[in-house]
């Protein structure tokens, strides 16, 4: 894999630069939107291929960037809400528009964004600034004509989905029926049309009556890819639950579970902790899941609730370490996962700003690194390796020197080609194969 | 913070003379510790772990490096058959280069888990699901505990600087056995030591060896009074649990309220959000070992309500025992 950093998100307010908290890429490819800690949303749009800069193809520039989210303060709690913004979302494509719908702690609110390219000249009342003009001096009508003028991004905020919400919004999916979709706090899951705004259905709730009693909560969770009567939650516990919506109003009860047993030759005070799933993605057929927790990635069969089909592992060599991980916090760490178009290689990231990809097919994995120094505009990215004592091989690093502030957290991958996103802090790297660009 | 020759972490704190006579020691030669196999031995241990701690926030590196042998006893710790508690105290007076015992941990787990609870940021609602999983986690260890018989309803553990002798023990605990792993004597403990018996020599003033040395023989004591007692300790600490998940939600109404309830808390106003804050980060984790302790400890640095809620269960708890 190949590629660079293409861009580093800077608050410009002079606290130092933002740091990247969400990245999706839309359906087809051509846009990538990225959110920030400070509520800003950047798209960027592939460059189309050209066979005058053959070298220039598939470069991502900056598209539009706008104010997203802004901090708000809850009176009644005397808390204030975060702007950061949590999770993206696309809309499929309808019309000339796109759409996303992007969410912090407590708002979603989809964006409609457009292009201006062309603008009318002539008018018969109005002159070229747009002030009136005196009507004695028009002596003759014209008809207005549209003339290009330079790209135009026009992004508008179309509605405002707002209160839906007690507890901090985790996760937003868009439902296959392009109609609904779902926002997901800590203990509730809640439906809302798209141009619905003053209501909203909850279809989850798993809030006790005494809030003494809560002991687990809701990481994730996404709409079936094809069935829109389906869709997944995960939970601190690290079980999974598929429900359907048909089954009835409220959709506590799950139609099926997902729970691996514990292994108890690796039991500890940290099990719980290192089992909560952080993130859960349906795989573009729809048959899988892919589940990511502190130290796995697991690919489940929807068929088959009581264990994962594959489990791989993502830092094995920081299970003996849970205990400094638990005092510095990093064992909260919410890691995202993702599959290829093919869903044939799954990625996910860790610490000291690796990055892993796993071949499903041919059961090899490789780590790779997100940083300036390793990649110059189109350098190559060699693998690394984390060594843990034994035999150390140079430019292996060994697990004392991971550097646990560098996280990756954020990744994506394209819908159809081998080009992958990655968020390290405040820098977004992308990343090309340009030797397999093709799915196989 | 100072960072000493042996790798003695040394930053501000109470004990003025004893960070000298670390530092100043750190590069001598390093007699192991003359320790006893009497039953006063997790005593001296305890005090001399207690004595250098100083409540320093590391760095994360620091910190990931201080806890190694932590996760490496945790680790072991998982796949031990029984309680071993005895023979854990006896090996780590042997040599000092010995790993504490299964239980010093587990405790230490278990103050790290109850500071992070209660240390919490004003402005912003804290983060449910880790609220939850380290809540969890503390129930866990509370549960092991009682079953095993050493839950101690902590009497003697009223001042906060107990407390946080023994949560900063944690350090001393990781480092300690990190030097001992990587073959090194522990020159931090023998520092400790002469520090220690000089001090006992001239029957110390200093607050926090008073209150090591008192607090360590009554652990003992206590530890046997909770085995002799389990089916009392099993309702006392079933009370416990929910009296420090009321005041958490009591003394921190910013975080903890959003974390266990929905209780509006509009009419605090910021001086006494910030008193609470202050007590909090002052006593640290205390305040939730504090609801085992003695109530007369806790009411002084409570606020008004938590006052009235905390008479309430102290008037269940002396009903019910």
């Amino acid at each position: 894999m190949e590629g660079e950093s293409i861009y580093e998100v800077d608050s410009g307010d002079g606290l130092g630069a933002d740091i990247i908290s969400t990245v999706e890429f839309n359906h087809t490819g051509e846009l990538l939107a990225t959110g920030d800690k400070g509520g800003r949303v950047v798209i960027f749009q592939r460059e189309p291929e050209s066979k005058n800069e053959p070298y220039n193809q598939g470069e991502y520039n900056v598209y539009s960037t706008f104010q997203s989210h802004e901090p708000e303060f809850d009176y009644l709690k005397s808390l204030e809400i975060e702007e950061k913004i949590n999770k993206i979302k696309w809309l499929p494509q309808q019309n000339a528009a796109h759409s996303l719908l992007s969410t912090n702690d407590k708002t979603i609110k989809l964006w409609k964004i457009t292009e201006r390219d062309k603008r009318p000249e002539g008018y018969n009342l109005k002159d070229e600034e747009g002030k009136l003009k005196d009507l004695s001096t028009v002596t003759s009508l014209q008809v207005p004509v549209l003339k290009p003028m330079d790209l135009m991004v026009e992004v508008t905020p179309r509605r405002i989905f707002a209160n839906g919400h007690t507890y901090h919004v985790n996760s937003i999916s868009v439902n296959s029926d392009c109609e609904t979709y779902m926002s997901a706090d800590d203990l509730r899951i809640n439906l809302w049309h798209l141009a619905i705004t003053d209501r909203s259905f909850n279809i989850v709730d798993i809030k006790p009556a005494n809030m003494e009693d809560l002991t687990e909560v809701i990481t994730a969770s996404e709409f079936h890819p094809h069935h829109c009567n389906l869709f997944v939650y995960s939970s601190s516990k690290g079980s999974l639950r598929l429900c359907d919506m048909r089954a009835s109003a409220l959709c506590d009860k799950h139609s099926k579970l997902y729970e691996e047993p514990e292994d108890p030759s690796n039991r500890s005070f940290f099990s719980e902790i290192i089992s909560s799933v952080s993130d859960v993605k349906f795989s573009h057929s729809g048959r899988y899941m892919l589940t990511r927790d502190y130290l796995t990635v697991k690919v489940w069969d929807l068929n088959m609730e009581t264990k994962p089909v594959e489990t791989y592992q993502v830092h094995d060599y920081l299970r003996s370490k849970l205990c400094s991980l638990y005092e510095n916090d990093c064992i909260f760490d919410k890691f995202e996962c993702a599959w290829n178009g093919s869903d044939s290689v799954i990625m996910t990231g860790a610490y000291n700003n690796f990055f892993r990809m796993f071949d499903r097919n041919t059961k090899r994995d490789v780590t790779l690194e997100a940083s300036r120094e390793s990649s110059k505009p189109r350098a190559i990215l060699k693998p690394r390796r984390v060594c843990v004592g034994g035999k150390r091989r140079k430019d292996d690093i060994s697990v004392d020197s991971l550097d646990f502030t560098k996280k990756i957290l954020h990744t994506a991958w394209h819908p159809t080609e081998n080009i992958i996103a990655i968020a390290a802090t405040n820098n977004l790297y992308i990343f090309q194969d340009k030797v397999n660009s093709e799915m196989h | 913070m100072a960072g000493g020759g042996a790798g003695l972490t040394v930053g501000t704190g109470p004990a003025p003379s004893l960070k000298r006579g670390a530092v100043g020691e750190a590069g001598e030669g390093a007699p192991e510790l003359a320790g006893g196999g009497d039953s006063s031995g997790e005593a001296v241990v305890l005090q001399l772990l207690l004595y250098g701690l100083l409540l320093s926030s590391m760095g994360e590196e620091e910190g990931l490096r201080q806890t190694q042998l932590l996760d490496t006893m945790f680790v072991r710790g998982l796949k031990r058959k029984c309680f071993d508690g005895e023979e854990d105290i006896e090996g780590t007076l042997a040599g000092i280069k010995a790993i504490p015992s299964y239980n010093l941990q587990r405790q230490s787990l278990l103050d790290m888990s109850l500071v992070k609870l209660q240390l919490c940021h004003m402005l912003v609602e804290p983060n449910l699901c880790r609220s939850v999983l380290i809540a969890n986690t503390v129930r866990q260890i509370q549960e092991e505990m009682t079953q095993d018989g050493t839950w101690q309803m902590i009497h003697t553990q009223s001042t906060g600087q107990a407390s946080l002798d023994r949560l900063v023990s944690t350090d001393i605990l990781c480092r300690s056995s990190r030097e001992q792993a990587e073959g090194k004597h522990v020159s931090g403990y023998s520092a400790f030591n002469k520090d220690f018996e000089g001090d006992q020599a001239q029957d110390s003033s200093e607050t926090m060896s008073t209150a090591s040395s008192v607090q360590a023989p009554r652990n003992l004591q206590s530890n046997v009074w909770e085995m002799e007692n389990p089916q009392e300790n099993k309702g006392n600490f079933q009370k416990s649990l929910d009296q420090i998940f009321e005041t958490l939600e009591n003394k921190s109404p910013n975080s903890v309220e959003d974390l266990f309830s929905e209780v509006d808390n509009s009419y605090y106003d910021l001086d006494t959000m910030l008193t609470g804050m202050m007590s909090n980060t002052k006593m640290g984790h205390c305040d939730g070992l504090e609801t085992f302790s003695s109530p007369t400890a806790t009411a002084s640095n409570s606020n008004f309500k938590s006052d009235l809620n905390e008479l309430d269960h102290i008037v269940e708890i002396l009903v019910e025992s």
